[in-house]
């Protein structure tokens, strides 16, 4: 049910009547429908699920929360600076 | 890579082209599978010992005392028969001389064997021919004796292929399964998964845009400058199964056990992808290029050496050691320090989504 | 692979498993409910790095494992026809039906192929017209919003020789049914990470009042799944139960709401039998009527009438909601093995049996 793997958008268009995009996997280049992310621009990643985006990956949030989980100290609280 | 002969260029010799593709005919044994022979397969694998054209062919004296004979037979039945970076003809070829390279054998005379299904066209063949020929050339091998047959249409996937070979072992060379010894160096000749993605790239449903190119090789001089370098214990090429199913074998048949670096393994970034894209591990993946060595610690760094210096193994590393513990069992070191056990493949390697 | 290489690192795991141990003062039990998730945990060697107090207990969430029999059964059968190409995903070529599975079929002659999307389904169908392509559309509300946006494509694209087999199946219900298991004994949960970027993670917050028990919305890759441990040990440690996100960088609260809107049109609530565990209300997803046409099990009647007969060794439902240990199976590692599977559970790579397997034959040396 799960293996939704990051994927960057370089490309978009239209296929059916569908929004679709060109994505980059690290790599590998396949398309992928973006309907369900009707905001999606390009240079955003996405998880993408056979074939189809699912969301939009928040860089802002994954930073933040790498940062926190790097200095948290498990007996206190989050976010308590370094 | 090397160039690979151009394809499109096989032209048709006049008999032949009053049949654009084969018909039951030509597998009858009457003159249309003379023609056959004596246009496309005769003159693309020419050879001393194929213009016998017995029914079998007369070799010369192929053993000094004390060396072996290396016998070994392959059918190749991939689909579809040109994929990127090679073809079922070429896979034919280097398939078995590899499966002797792998005793340690000099790879000396192929058979081969066709079974061509009714309708496939006629430039399909001459190209699968012409490419053969020209890894017969590489390997330095030749055909020297063949068959025919054609089935009808719907009972064969276009052409099966299949080659045996013979090889002679130098007289003080011994290479097996069964020799691996706690303390000895895994290493492997290059990038893991190459080939089995390329396949999957273009097969319906699971293509996508890169191309990954196949890795099919023939690794015959490699092994001749590993062997020039240091003592080898067990060599094995790398193919259905991937790098998981070899070392599972060679634990198996010498008894040990072997523990590798997950992190050593090479792997083409877009083979790495497409696996993460498709759910799959590229330590199941087949290989038709590569080798896994096991190997004295004493002769490790020599033989790496070597093989880096060859066409066929310039990303060779070491990947693990053999152990005395857990026999027959494989264990990885895992990006995160953890510990997996790589087990035997279950069966075909599919796509997955959960 | 940006987004994934990140979550693989070392240190940082290192360092999360530190501040668990730290946290823990008793045993915990949690549940991962995602299939992909217990997958990573296994691939990676998580499971053997967790300290002692953690049990980690894999849960029904991987489609291989919980497809009813009935509905593999029905796919062995659409794929026998002649005339009809049988599409599905890879994972459920292995799965054994009551006599055999979708690769027998492939074997004996069918047309069966797999395809990494739905939309790879309508593409043969197009290529195809003189055939019926079914497609076997499985899954949790990940799979969902992209199967249902291949029978609204066939719909608008008059494609009439495709059909689907629906096999979806929900997660929140499935929760709630195992919390109301007597012998079901799990602290907390790990959500599905993808399962919440298409639902969000509102359909929670009920199940954490009612049975007091912590959901946190974890990732898949190590560092993830490390947070969303954490989290729940933390909360497990403090007494508190609420429901929070660890995989804040895909999953919002509201979830996709596009996706949501899709699988609204197409499907609809329905009961579901869940292989090895029985049926749970309102825990699927069936077409709703507008779409019956395409309904591979209306298209084709004679695949209603199959007898369906489960392996009276297999306990896989047993184990899928952590009741018993594969080791106590009395057919494990006899009649079951990886290479000659009993149930979904030893089909399945991450399925617990199958890793029981692997990993039993190196503890005993």
């Amino acid at each position: 049910m799960c293996l939704g793997i990051p994927a960057k958008v370089i490309e978009l268009y239209e296929a059916n009547g569908m929004k679709m995009a060109r994505v980059d996997f690290g790599g590998v280049i396949k398309e992928a429908c973006m309907e369900y992310l009707p905001e999606v621009k390009v240079g955003d990643y996405t998880i993408v699920h056979v074939g189809f985006g699912l969301s939009i990956l928040d860089e802002q949030e994954a930073l933040e929360t790498m940062e926190l989980l790097r200095q948290i100290d498990a007996m206190g609280d989050e976010g308590r600076p370094a | 890579m090397t160039d690979k002969p151009n394809l499109l260029g096989w032209t048709c010799p006049r008999p032949l082209q009053n049949y654009p593709t084969i018909v039951m005919g030509h597998g009858a044994g009457g003159r249309m599978m003379a023609d056959l022979i004596e246009h496309l397969f005769a003159p693309a694998f020419d050879n001393e010992w194929l213009r016998q054209m017995g029914d079998s062919t007369a070799l010369e004296q192929l053993m000094e005392m004390g060396q072996r004979l290396a016998f070994t037979t392959d059918s190749f039945v991939v689909s579809p028969l040109f994929f990127p970076g090679g073809n079922i003809g070429e896979l034919a070829v280097y398939g078995t001389v590899n499966d002797l390279a792998m005793r340690g054998a000099k790879p000396l005379y192929l058979s081969a064997g066709f079974i061509l299904e009714e309708g496939l066209p006629m430039e399909t063949l001459g190209n699968i021919v012409t490419a053969m020929a020209a890894a017969c050339k590489k390997a330095g091998v030749n055909i020297a004796t063949g068959d025919t047959k054609v089935v009808q249409k719907g009972h064969g996937d276009g052409i099966y292929i299949n080659t045996s070979g013979l090889g002679v072992i130098p007289a003080d060379v011994d290479i097996g399964p069964a020799n691996a010894q706690p303390g000895d160096v895994v290493l492997v000749s290059g990038t893991m998964g190459d080939h089995g993605i390329a396949v999957m790239s273009v097969r319906e449903g699971l293509t996508f845009e890169t191309e990954i190119k196949s890795d099919t090789a023939p690794l015959n001089g490699l092994v001749e400058a590993m062997m020039e370098a240091g003592q080898i214990h067990c060599l094995r090429d790398a193919t259905r199964g991937g790098l998981a199913a070899v070392l599972n074998e060679l634990a198996g048949s010498s008894r040990v056990g072997i523990e590798f670096d997950e992190r050593k393994v090479p792997i083409r970034p877009e083979v790495n992808a497409a696996c993460e894209m498709l759910g799959l591990d590229p330590l199941y993946i087949a290989n038709e290029g590569k080798l896994v060595a096991i190997l004295p610690e004493t002769a490790a760094e020599v033989v790496l050496s070597a093989m880096r210096q060859h066409e066929y193994g310039k990303e060779a590393a070491i990947i693990g050691r053999v152990v005395a513990e857990h026999p027959g069992l494989v264990t990885a070191k895992t990006a995160i320090g953890g510990i997996r056990v790589v087990d035997v493949p279950a069966g075909e390697l599919l796509p997955r989504i959960c | 692979m940006k987004y994934l290489d990140e979550y693989r690192d070392a240190d940082l795991t290192r360092k999360l498993l530190a501040d668990i141990q730290k946290t823990v003062t008793r045993r915990w039990t949690l549940m991962e409910v995602c299939g992909g998730q217990t997958h990573s945990i296994i691939r990676s060697g998580l499971d053997r790095m967790l300290p002692p107090e953690i049990e980690l207990v894999h849960g029904p969430g991987c489609p291989v494992c919980v497809t009813p029999l009935e509905q593999v059964d029905k796919a062995i059968a659409l794929a026998s026809l002649p005339n009809v190409i049988f599409t599905s995903y890879g994972d459920m070529l292995r799965v054994p039906g009551s006599a055999q599975d979708l690769f027998a079929v492939k074997a004996a002659g069918g047309d069966v192929r797999v395809v990494y999307s739905p939309l790879d389904a309508l593409k043969i169908a197009r290529d195809n017209l003189g055939k019926t392509v079914v497609f076997f559309a499985i899954g949790f509300e990940t799979t969902a919003p992209a199967n249902a946006m291949a029978v609204l494509q066939a719909k608008a694209q008059g494609l009439t020789n495709f059909a689907v087999l629906v096999s979806h199946v929900t997660v929140p219900a499935a929760i709630s049914a195992l919390m109301d298991s007597p012998d079901v004994q799990v602290d907390g949960f790990l959500a599905a990470g993808h399962v919440c970027t298409v639902m969000g993670f509102w359909e929670y917050e009920p199940l954490v009042e009612k049975y007091k028990i912590p959901i946190v919305v974890t990732g898949f890759e190590p560092v993830d799944l490390l947070h969303g441990i954490l989290k729940c040990v933390r909360q497990l440690e403090a007494g508190r139960h609420t429901v929070e996100n660890a995989y804040g960088r895909s999953v919002s609260r509201e979830g996709n709401k596009p996706a949501q809107a899709v699988i609204q049109q197409v499907f609809e609530m329905t009961d579901r039998a869940w292989r090895g565990i029985g049926v749970i209300p309102m825990s699927g997803y069936r077409l709703r009527p507008e779409f019956a046409f395409f309904d591979a099990e209306l298209r084709f009647p004679e695949v209603q009438a199959i007898e369906t007969k489960e392996s009276p060794l297999c306990i896989s439902g047993l184990v899928l909601q952590g009741r018993k240990k594969p080791s106590e199976c009395p057919a494990f590692g006899r009649e079951c093995t990886p290479q000659t599977p009993l149930g979904a559970t030893m089909v399945s790579s991450e399925g617990a049996c199958a890793a029981y397997y692997r990993y039993g034959r190196y503890s005993n040396h």
